[in-house]
Protein backbone atom coordinates (compact mmCIF):
# COMPACT_ATOMS: atom_id res chain seq x y z
CA UNK A 1 0.00 0.00 0.00
CA UNK A 2 1.04 3.59 -0.67
CA UNK A 3 3.13 5.20 2.12
CA UNK A 4 1.42 8.57 1.85
CA UNK A 5 -2.01 6.98 1.88
CA UNK A 6 -1.21 5.03 5.03
CA UNK A 7 0.10 8.17 6.72
CA UNK A 8 -3.00 10.06 5.69
CA UNK A 9 -5.24 7.36 7.10
CA UNK A 10 -3.32 7.42 10.37
CA UNK A 11 -3.54 11.22 10.51
CA UNK A 12 -7.27 11.00 9.92
CA UNK A 13 -7.75 8.58 12.81
CA UNK A 14 -5.64 10.85 15.01
CA UNK A 15 -7.66 14.00 14.20
CA UNK A 16 -10.93 12.16 14.73
CA UNK A 17 -9.81 10.87 18.11
CA UNK A 18 -8.88 14.40 19.14
CA UNK A 19 -11.94 16.08 17.61
CA UNK A 20 -14.38 13.58 19.05
CA UNK A 21 -12.88 13.87 22.50
CA UNK A 22 -11.44 10.38 22.78
CA UNK A 23 -8.05 11.98 23.30
CA UNK A 24 -6.98 15.34 24.69
CA UNK A 25 -3.90 17.63 24.75
CA UNK A 26 -1.99 15.21 26.94
CA UNK A 27 -1.74 12.84 23.97
CA UNK A 28 -0.20 15.68 21.95
CA UNK A 29 2.17 16.36 24.85
CA UNK A 30 3.32 12.73 24.63
CA UNK A 31 3.90 13.15 20.91
CA UNK A 32 6.15 16.11 21.70
CA UNK A 33 8.29 13.80 23.81
CA UNK A 34 8.95 11.58 20.82
CA UNK A 35 12.05 12.08 18.71
CA UNK A 36 14.51 10.16 16.55
CA UNK A 37 16.10 8.60 19.62
CA UNK A 38 12.71 7.55 20.97
CA UNK A 39 10.58 7.13 17.84
CA UNK A 40 8.00 4.85 19.45
CA UNK A 41 7.55 6.64 22.74
CA UNK A 42 3.82 7.27 22.38
CA UNK A 43 3.09 3.70 21.40
CA UNK A 44 5.23 2.45 24.27
CA UNK A 45 3.34 4.56 26.80
CA UNK A 46 -0.03 3.53 25.40
CA UNK A 47 0.97 -0.12 25.44
CA UNK A 48 2.19 0.23 29.00
CA UNK A 49 -1.11 1.87 29.90
CA UNK A 50 -3.18 -0.98 28.52
CA UNK A 51 -1.00 -3.64 30.12
CA UNK A 52 -0.92 -1.94 33.49
CA UNK A 53 -4.56 -0.88 33.60
CA UNK A 54 -5.73 -4.40 32.73
CA UNK A 55 -4.66 -5.27 36.25
CA UNK A 56 -6.70 -2.41 37.72
CA UNK A 57 -9.75 -3.35 35.65
CA UNK A 58 -9.50 -6.88 36.91
CA UNK A 59 -9.23 -5.62 40.50
CA UNK A 60 -12.29 -3.44 40.08
CA UNK A 61 -14.26 -6.28 38.52
CA UNK A 62 -13.32 -8.51 41.43
CA UNK A 63 -14.15 -5.83 43.98
CA UNK A 64 -17.57 -5.40 42.36
CA UNK A 65 -18.17 -9.13 42.76
CA UNK A 66 -17.23 -9.13 46.43
CA UNK A 67 -19.90 -9.03 49.08
CA UNK A 68 -20.03 -6.74 50.99
CA UNK A 69 -18.77 -4.10 48.58
CA UNK A 70 -15.61 -2.35 49.71
CA UNK A 71 -16.22 1.13 48.33
CA UNK A 72 -12.93 2.45 49.70
CA UNK A 73 -11.03 -0.13 47.72
CA UNK A 74 -13.11 0.56 44.63
CA UNK A 75 -12.45 4.26 44.92
CA UNK A 76 -8.76 3.63 45.38
CA UNK A 77 -8.46 1.41 42.29
CA UNK A 78 -10.49 3.84 40.26
CA UNK A 79 -8.31 6.73 41.39
CA UNK A 80 -5.25 4.89 40.11
CA UNK A 81 -6.99 3.96 36.88
CA UNK A 82 -8.21 7.50 36.30
CA UNK A 83 -4.70 8.83 36.90
CA UNK A 84 -3.30 6.58 34.20
CA UNK A 85 -6.04 7.55 31.76
CA UNK A 86 -5.19 11.17 32.37
CA UNK A 87 -1.50 10.51 31.74
CA UNK A 88 -2.08 9.23 28.23
CA UNK A 89 -4.80 11.71 27.36
CA UNK A 90 -7.65 9.19 27.34
CA UNK A 91 -10.27 11.91 27.79
CA UNK A 92 -13.54 10.02 27.31
CA UNK A 93 -12.54 7.12 29.54
CA UNK A 94 -11.30 9.52 32.19
CA UNK A 95 -14.57 11.45 32.15
CA UNK A 96 -16.59 8.28 32.64
CA UNK A 97 -14.49 7.64 35.74
CA UNK A 98 -15.83 10.79 37.38
CA UNK A 99 -19.30 9.30 37.40
CA UNK A 100 -17.99 6.17 39.05
CA UNK A 101 -16.34 8.21 41.77
CA UNK A 102 -19.59 9.96 42.57
CA UNK A 103 -21.49 6.69 42.90
CA UNK A 104 -18.72 5.33 45.11
CA UNK A 105 -18.99 8.28 47.41
CA UNK A 106 -22.70 7.65 48.05
CA UNK A 107 -22.10 3.91 48.05
CA UNK A 108 -24.47 3.30 45.17
CA UNK A 109 -23.50 -0.15 43.95
CA UNK A 110 -25.76 -0.22 40.88
CA UNK A 111 -24.45 3.13 39.77
CA UNK A 112 -20.87 1.92 40.17
CA UNK A 113 -21.54 -1.32 38.33
CA UNK A 114 -23.35 0.30 35.40
CA UNK A 115 -20.80 3.07 35.05
CA UNK A 116 -17.96 0.61 35.09
CA UNK A 117 -19.46 -1.31 32.16
CA UNK A 118 -19.51 1.97 30.25
CA UNK A 119 -15.92 2.67 31.25
CA UNK A 120 -14.83 -0.71 29.96
CA UNK A 121 -16.67 -0.06 26.70
CA UNK A 122 -14.93 3.25 26.13
CA UNK A 123 -11.62 1.73 27.19
CA UNK A 124 -11.89 -1.05 24.59
CA UNK A 125 -13.13 1.29 21.87
CA UNK A 126 -10.13 3.54 22.35
CA UNK A 127 -7.79 0.59 22.46
CA UNK A 128 -8.99 -0.67 19.07
CA UNK A 129 -8.73 2.74 17.46
CA UNK A 130 -5.23 3.30 18.81
CA UNK A 131 -4.13 -0.15 17.72
CA UNK A 132 -5.26 0.62 14.18
CA UNK A 133 -3.55 4.01 14.34
CA UNK A 134 -0.19 2.62 15.43
CA UNK A 135 -0.45 -0.25 12.99
CA UNK A 136 -0.90 2.18 10.10
CA UNK A 137 2.06 4.25 11.26
CA UNK A 138 4.16 1.12 11.50
CA UNK A 139 3.21 -0.03 8.00
CA UNK A 140 3.90 3.40 6.59
CA UNK A 141 7.29 3.51 8.27
CA UNK A 142 8.25 0.20 6.72
CA UNK A 143 7.71 1.51 3.17
CA UNK A 144 10.68 3.40 1.70
CA UNK B 1 29.86 16.00 61.99
CA UNK B 2 32.69 14.90 59.73
CA UNK B 3 30.40 13.68 56.96
CA UNK B 4 28.59 17.02 56.91
CA UNK B 5 31.90 18.92 56.66
CA UNK B 6 32.89 16.97 53.58
CA UNK B 7 29.57 17.65 51.87
CA UNK B 8 29.73 21.37 52.62
CA UNK B 9 32.99 21.50 50.79
CA UNK B 10 31.32 19.75 47.89
CA UNK B 11 28.44 22.25 47.63
CA UNK B 12 29.96 24.46 44.89
CA UNK B 13 30.02 21.38 42.70
CA UNK B 14 26.36 20.50 43.34
CA UNK B 15 25.50 20.44 39.67
CA UNK B 16 26.80 17.30 38.00
CA UNK B 17 28.93 17.63 34.93
CA UNK B 18 27.55 15.80 31.94
CA UNK B 19 29.97 14.43 29.32
CA UNK B 20 29.48 17.59 27.26
CA UNK B 21 30.65 19.66 30.25
CA UNK B 22 27.31 21.45 30.68
CA UNK B 23 25.88 21.55 34.19
CA UNK B 24 23.19 18.92 34.56
CA UNK B 25 20.40 18.78 37.11
CA UNK B 26 19.91 15.46 38.86
CA UNK B 27 16.26 14.87 39.54
CA UNK B 28 14.85 12.13 41.74
CA UNK B 29 11.29 11.31 40.66
CA UNK B 30 8.98 9.31 42.90
CA UNK B 31 5.71 7.80 41.65
CA UNK B 32 3.89 4.52 42.22
CA UNK B 33 2.31 4.60 38.75
CA UNK B 34 4.20 2.73 36.05
CA UNK B 35 2.82 4.94 33.29
CA UNK B 36 3.62 8.15 35.15
CA UNK B 37 7.15 7.01 35.88
CA UNK B 38 7.75 6.43 32.20
CA UNK B 39 6.36 9.83 31.27
CA UNK B 40 8.14 11.84 33.95
CA UNK B 41 11.41 10.13 33.11
CA UNK B 42 11.04 11.12 29.49
CA UNK B 43 9.97 14.67 30.37
CA UNK B 44 13.10 15.09 32.46
CA UNK B 45 15.49 13.42 30.03
CA UNK B 46 14.27 15.50 27.14
CA UNK B 47 14.88 18.55 29.35
CA UNK B 48 18.52 17.44 29.72
CA UNK B 49 18.25 16.31 33.30
CA UNK B 50 19.84 13.30 34.84
CA UNK B 51 16.96 11.18 36.14
CA UNK B 52 16.52 8.59 38.82
CA UNK B 53 13.00 7.22 39.08
CA UNK B 54 11.76 5.22 42.05
CA UNK B 55 8.39 3.73 42.87
CA UNK B 56 7.96 4.73 46.50
CA UNK B 57 8.93 7.13 49.25
CA UNK B 58 10.76 4.32 51.01
CA UNK B 59 12.90 3.69 47.93
CA UNK B 60 13.53 7.41 47.61
CA UNK B 61 14.85 7.59 51.16
CA UNK B 62 16.99 4.53 50.56
CA UNK B 63 18.44 6.12 47.45
CA UNK B 64 19.26 9.30 49.34
CA UNK B 65 20.77 7.28 52.15
CA UNK B 66 18.21 8.57 54.63
CA UNK B 67 16.59 5.31 55.53
CA UNK B 68 18.51 4.99 58.78
CA UNK B 69 20.67 2.17 57.46
CA UNK B 70 24.14 3.03 58.77
CA UNK B 71 25.81 1.45 55.77
CA UNK B 72 24.07 3.69 53.26
CA UNK B 73 24.45 6.91 55.26
CA UNK B 74 26.37 10.00 54.17
CA UNK B 75 29.79 9.26 52.81
CA UNK B 76 32.26 10.61 50.28
CA UNK B 77 30.30 9.37 47.29
CA UNK B 78 26.91 10.40 48.63
CA UNK B 79 24.27 10.93 46.02
CA UNK B 80 23.81 14.48 44.71
CA UNK B 81 20.21 15.31 43.94
CA UNK B 82 19.19 18.80 42.88
CA UNK B 83 15.44 18.29 42.87
CA UNK B 84 12.91 15.78 44.12
CA UNK B 85 9.59 15.43 42.32
CA UNK B 86 7.12 13.24 44.10
CA UNK B 87 3.57 12.10 43.53
CA UNK B 88 1.28 12.92 46.42
CA UNK B 89 -0.99 9.86 46.49
CA UNK B 90 1.13 6.80 47.04
CA UNK B 91 0.45 3.71 49.14
CA UNK B 92 2.35 3.54 52.44
CA UNK B 93 4.41 6.71 52.49
CA UNK B 94 2.61 9.54 50.73
CA UNK B 95 4.45 12.34 48.94
CA UNK B 96 3.60 14.53 51.91
CA UNK B 97 5.17 12.04 54.34
CA UNK B 98 8.28 11.96 52.18
CA UNK B 99 8.39 15.75 52.07
CA UNK B 100 8.18 15.92 55.87
CA UNK B 101 10.93 13.36 56.32
CA UNK B 102 13.27 15.24 54.00
CA UNK B 103 12.57 18.60 55.62
CA UNK B 104 13.31 17.11 59.05
CA UNK B 105 16.75 16.06 57.90
CA UNK B 106 20.17 17.64 58.34
CA UNK B 107 20.79 20.85 56.43
CA UNK B 108 22.14 19.31 53.23
CA UNK B 109 19.06 17.20 52.47
CA UNK B 110 16.61 19.75 53.81
CA UNK B 111 17.86 22.16 51.15
CA UNK B 112 16.87 19.90 48.27
CA UNK B 113 13.77 21.41 46.67
CA UNK B 114 10.80 19.06 46.77
CA UNK B 115 7.95 19.40 44.32
CA UNK B 116 4.65 17.61 44.85
CA UNK B 117 2.65 16.29 41.90
CA UNK B 118 -1.03 15.47 42.22
CA UNK B 119 -4.00 14.79 39.98
CA UNK B 120 -6.25 16.52 42.53
CA UNK B 121 -6.52 20.27 42.91
CA UNK B 122 -7.33 20.39 46.63
CA UNK B 123 -6.45 23.69 48.29
CA UNK B 124 -6.01 22.28 51.79
CA UNK B 125 -3.65 19.70 50.37
CA UNK B 126 -1.70 22.33 48.48
CA UNK B 127 -1.51 24.53 51.58
CA UNK B 128 -0.28 21.67 53.74
CA UNK B 129 2.47 20.81 51.29
CA UNK B 130 3.64 24.38 50.89
CA UNK B 131 3.57 24.88 54.67
CA UNK B 132 5.75 21.84 55.06
CA UNK B 133 8.28 23.39 52.68
CA UNK B 134 7.39 22.08 49.23
CA UNK B 135 8.83 24.29 46.55
CA UNK B 136 5.86 23.87 44.25
CA UNK B 137 2.73 21.84 43.69
CA UNK B 138 2.09 20.60 40.16
CA UNK B 139 -1.18 19.33 38.84
CA UNK B 140 -0.96 16.15 36.85
CA UNK B 141 -0.48 15.42 34.07
CA UNK B 142 2.81 17.27 34.34
CA UNK B 143 3.78 19.12 31.17
CA UNK B 144 7.08 19.85 29.47
CA UNK B 145 6.60 23.54 30.24
CA UNK B 146 6.34 22.71 33.98
CA UNK B 147 9.62 20.82 33.89
CA UNK B 148 11.36 23.55 31.94
CA UNK B 149 10.17 26.20 34.34
CA UNK B 150 11.24 24.12 37.33
CA UNK B 151 14.63 23.55 35.81
CA UNK B 152 15.19 27.26 35.20
CA UNK B 153 14.09 28.00 38.75
CA UNK B 154 16.43 25.39 40.25
CA UNK B 155 19.34 26.51 38.10
CA UNK B 156 18.80 30.10 39.21
CA UNK B 157 18.61 28.89 42.78
CA UNK B 158 21.93 27.13 42.40
CA UNK B 159 23.51 30.33 41.12
CA UNK B 160 22.02 32.29 44.00
CA UNK B 161 23.40 29.77 46.49
CA UNK B 162 26.82 30.49 45.06
CA UNK B 163 26.26 34.24 45.33
CA UNK B 164 24.98 33.95 48.90
CA UNK B 165 28.22 32.43 50.03
CA UNK B 166 30.18 35.22 48.41
CA UNK B 167 28.28 38.27 49.61
CA UNK B 168 25.81 39.26 52.32
CA UNK B 169 22.26 40.10 51.28
CA UNK B 170 20.47 43.02 52.85
CA UNK B 171 17.45 42.11 55.01
CA UNK B 172 15.14 44.44 53.12
CA UNK B 173 15.14 42.38 49.95
CA UNK B 174 14.34 39.15 51.76
CA UNK B 175 10.99 39.75 53.36
CA UNK B 176 8.85 42.17 51.35
CA UNK B 177 5.18 41.33 51.95
CA UNK B 178 4.27 42.16 48.36
CA UNK B 179 6.36 39.29 47.10
CA UNK B 180 4.54 36.69 49.18
CA UNK B 181 1.92 35.14 46.98
CA UNK B 182 -0.89 33.14 48.51
CA UNK B 183 -1.53 29.80 46.83
CA UNK B 184 -5.21 30.70 46.40
CA UNK B 185 -4.38 33.69 44.22
CA UNK B 186 -1.76 31.90 42.19
CA UNK B 187 -3.92 28.89 41.56
CA UNK B 188 -6.49 31.04 39.77
CA UNK B 189 -3.78 32.47 37.58
CA UNK B 190 -2.03 29.19 37.11
CA UNK B 191 -5.13 27.33 36.02
CA UNK B 192 -5.04 29.54 32.97
CA UNK B 193 -1.47 28.88 32.02
CA UNK B 194 0.45 26.13 33.73
CA UNK B 195 -0.26 23.34 36.17
CA UNK B 196 1.77 25.01 38.87
CA UNK B 197 0.34 26.59 41.96
CA UNK B 198 3.31 28.91 42.44
CA UNK B 199 3.42 30.51 39.02
CA UNK B 200 5.41 32.51 38.15
CA UNK B 201 8.22 31.52 40.49
CA UNK B 202 10.09 34.67 41.34
CA UNK B 203 13.50 34.95 43.00
CA UNK B 204 11.96 37.16 45.69
CA UNK B 205 9.45 34.43 46.62
CA UNK B 206 12.34 32.01 46.85
CA UNK B 207 14.41 34.25 49.07
CA UNK B 208 11.52 35.06 51.42
CA UNK B 209 10.76 31.32 51.79
CA UNK B 210 14.37 30.50 52.45
CA UNK B 211 14.60 33.14 55.14
CA UNK B 212 11.84 31.30 57.02
CA UNK B 213 13.84 28.08 57.25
Amino acid sequence: MDKVRLQREAAFIRSSLLDQGYLDEQFIQLEELQDNDNPNFVEEVVTLFYTDSARLIYNIDQALLSNPTDFTKLDDYMHQFKGSCSSIGAKKVKNECNGFGEYCEVQNYDGCFRTFQQIKQEYITLKKKLETYFQLLKEAAQIK
Amino acid sequence: MAGGEVLRQNLPEKLEESPSGANELHVLAVDDSLVDRKVIERLLKISSCKVTVVESGTRALQYLGLDGDKKSSIGFDSVKVNLIMTDYSMPGMTGYDLLKKIKQESSVFREIPVVIMSSENILTRIDRCLEEGAEDFLLKPVKLSDVRRLKDFIMRGEVKEGEKRCCKRSRSEDCSPSSMTHPCDSSLLSSLSSSSVLSPLSPSTLSSKKSRL
